[in-house]
């Protein structure tokens, strides 16, 4: 090959050499960059076709997807039986809810998005507006839950279960326990001794108790500490133990994110005459939140999945309700089937979370916009 | 050289035999200091003397323990209740810019405006802009700090302290981080600030900068004003042997 010669300052921009970029790069790099590389690609290629031909057999083509009992699900077919999940579907989503008030539920759920999507992404049009019904999201979701009001039935919380009850539980957690949090971690570095010293102690109490022993206290003696008179429900104590357990979590998440930012930035706040709640609002706070989404989300996460713990103490939450299930006769037996269908539920959940901050994350880095 | 034309005798920043210690470190030793409305004071030094302490005392970024410091009619001490009124008024540029890497550019320049100084948010920008205008990156304005050079970065920083319309400001080495082609940016910027007539007190090994600019020329050595002078005896006539070293060291390449 003949290289030409070019007179300084006329080199023109020369394509990559073949073979080092596209997809016939990537695969010729990354899969058979050598003999043994090559070998390796086919024997997982091999490996993989047999696990996902046995995956889809059991899940899909072999599954059977409604029957009267485990036995009639057998007869039919020997892949996943289904119908322990089909057939159970209203207690899965509703636990005990009465069936014809689920409607209720279903608009709670779904006017869940609208009340959130202000919140979680910024840019949405007719934003206010939709702040509004944010705010007063609480209020309608818990008429319509609850009932009592307005001529709707009134609904005991015993019945409550299912995913239901993992969304109530979740969502309740999450949005009152990062403000809780956010103040823990502010109060943990403020300039105040008793501030500083209550939350401390708070931060360092929940966190070194076992999450198991909070619900215990929550389901049995939270009553002896608060005034006579006042009863609230278990599932508000409930709630109420998850809040507390995960602010003291997100709190030092974020005091990480805090000590994160330079000391400049605060002096220079300071030279522009800005005093300690402006410092906080528009400078530690939003560098220090962007800096702990991942580390928050983490902690939410956790949350979500703790809250099927509840099951001690007596409440339905999916697992307990797979459990019912499973202690019917009729589905003995069927436990890969129920947990996988939970499990998967979870991993929706979490994993929608995930991508979410993963957004967040790419959509606040300023530095390569 | 520039000529001051709005120099005056009225002070605007006195410091009596101030002291500050850093733990059992004797930081800044009977420091005592006067400036002018208009005047511009470049410190010089070599690192460790204090000349950074010093500025930032003015704006009380940094406590003193003893002595007077007075800026603007009002004495700086520990129960001051209106400490972020008299920030507002004496701006200051550092040596890492400390830009808010959250916000755009305008929202940095429009941010303490708007809320210290309670300015309407379109009034603010108006002035930011004008103001962006000066340090002559009016076009960077929605761009975020992280993708601006380190030469704009610290002109957006200039504009930023000057938003606030400040009476006086400090510079703390505000050239130090740079590239060298970008220093004369940023000097420029300083230069026609200076010739508005800018209270200024400058901490800078910028000796060309000084000559063009200072009234006054200050070296410090071991947290001690060892000499003050204008900069044509300052440079051309030093009197102490220290001063005469460090000059030697820092002009001689």
């Amino acid at each position: 090959m003949s290289e030409k010669t070019y007179k300084p300052g006329n080199y023109p921009d020369l394509p990559p050499p073949p073979g080092t970029v596209g997809v016939y790069g990537w695969i010729r790099q990354n899969l058979f960059s050598s003999i043994s590389n090559s070998l390796l690609t086919i024997i997982s290629v091999v490996l993989l076709y047999y696990l996902i031909d046995g995956i889809i057999g059991w899940f899909f083509l072999d599954a059977v997807f409604d029957a009267e009992s485990k036995i009639a699900c057998r007869k039919i077919d020997d892949g996943a039986c289904w119908a322990v999940i089909t057939r159970r579907v209203g207690q899965f989503v509703y636990g005990f809810y009465p069936e014809a008030e689920r409607w209720r539920i279903d608009i709670t759920f779904l006017t869940m998005f609208l009340a959130f999507a202000p919140l979680l992404y910024p840019d949405i049009p007719k934003r206010k507006w939709l702040l509004y019904f944010s705010a007063f999201y609480p209020f309608f979701a818990f008429v319509l839950i609850m009932g009592g009001y307005f001529g709707l039935q009134k609904i005991e919380y015993s019945l409550f279960g299912g995913f239901m009850l993992t969304i109530i539980l979740g969502v309740c957690g999450i949005v009152c326990s990062l403000p809780l949090g956010i103040l823990l971690a502010l109060g943990r570095q403020s300039n105040l001794t008793v501030v500083r010293t209550l939350s401390v102690c708070f931060i360092e109490f929940m966190r070194g108790v076992p999450l198991i022993t909070l619900l215990f206290v929550a389901s049995s003696m939270l009553n002896y500490f608060l005034p006579p008179g006042t009863n609230f429900s278990i599932l508000v104590r409930v709630i109420i133990m998850f809040t507390f357990f995960s602010a003291a979590y997100i709190a030092e998440v974020i005091r990480g994110g805090i000590q994160a930012i330079p000391k400049g930035q605060y002096e220079a706040a300071d030279a522009l005459g800005m005093n300690y709640w402006q410092k906080t609002r528009f400078i530690t706070l939003p560098q220090a939140l962007k800096i702990s989404i991942p580390g928050i989300v983490n902690t939410f996460i956790g949350l979500y999945k703790d809250t099927t713990l509840v099951v001690v103490i007596g409440l339905l939450d999916p697992l307990g309700i797979g459990r019912a299930a499973l202690a019917d006769t009729k589905w003995n037996g069927l436990s890969t089937e129920t947990y996988l269908f939970v499990a998967l539920f979870f991993f929706v959940s979490c994993f929608a979370m995930s991508r979410y901050s993963l957004w967040l994350e790419n959509k606040l880095n300023t530095d390569k916009k | 050289m520039v000529v001051n034309k709005n120099k005056s005798s009225k002070p605007v920043i006195e410091i009596r035999e101030m002291h500050k210690w850093f733990g059992n470190f004797h930081v800044l030793k009977n420091i005592s200091l006067g400036v002018n409305q208009g005047e511009r004071i470049v410190i010089c030094g070599p690192s460790g003397s204090g000349k950074s302490t010093l500025i930032r005392c003015i704006n009380r970024l940094e406590v003193h323990q003893k002595g007077d410091i007075i800026v603007n009619n009002v004495e700086l001490t520990g129960d001051l209740k209106n400490l972020e009124t008299i920030r507002s008024d004496v701006g200051m540029v550092f040596q890492s810019f400390n830009l808010f890497p959250h916000l755009t550019v305008l929202e940095n320049c429009t941010l303490a405006p708007i809320w210290v100084k309670k300015l309407p948010k379109k009034e603010a920008e108006e002035l930011a802009m004008e103001l962006l205008t000066r340090v002559k990156i009016p076009e960077q304005a929605l761009k975020y700090p992280g993708q601006l050079s380190g030469g704009q970065q610290q002109r957006v920083a200039i504009a930023r302290s000057l938003c606030m319309q400040p009476k006086i400001m400090l510079f703390d080495e505000p050239t130090s981080a740079l590239d060298p082609e970008m220093i004369k940016e940023v000097l420029d910027t300083m230069i026609e600030l200076a010739e508005t007539g800018m209270t200024m007190l400058v901490v800078t090994h910028e000796m060309g900068f000084a000559k063009k600019v200072a009234d006054s020329v200050i070296f410090m050595d071991e947290g001690e004003i060892i000499e003050q002078n204008d900069p044509k005896n300052f440079f051309n006539n030093p009197k102490n042997d220290r001063t005469k070293l460090f000059l030697s060291q820092i002009l001689n390449h």
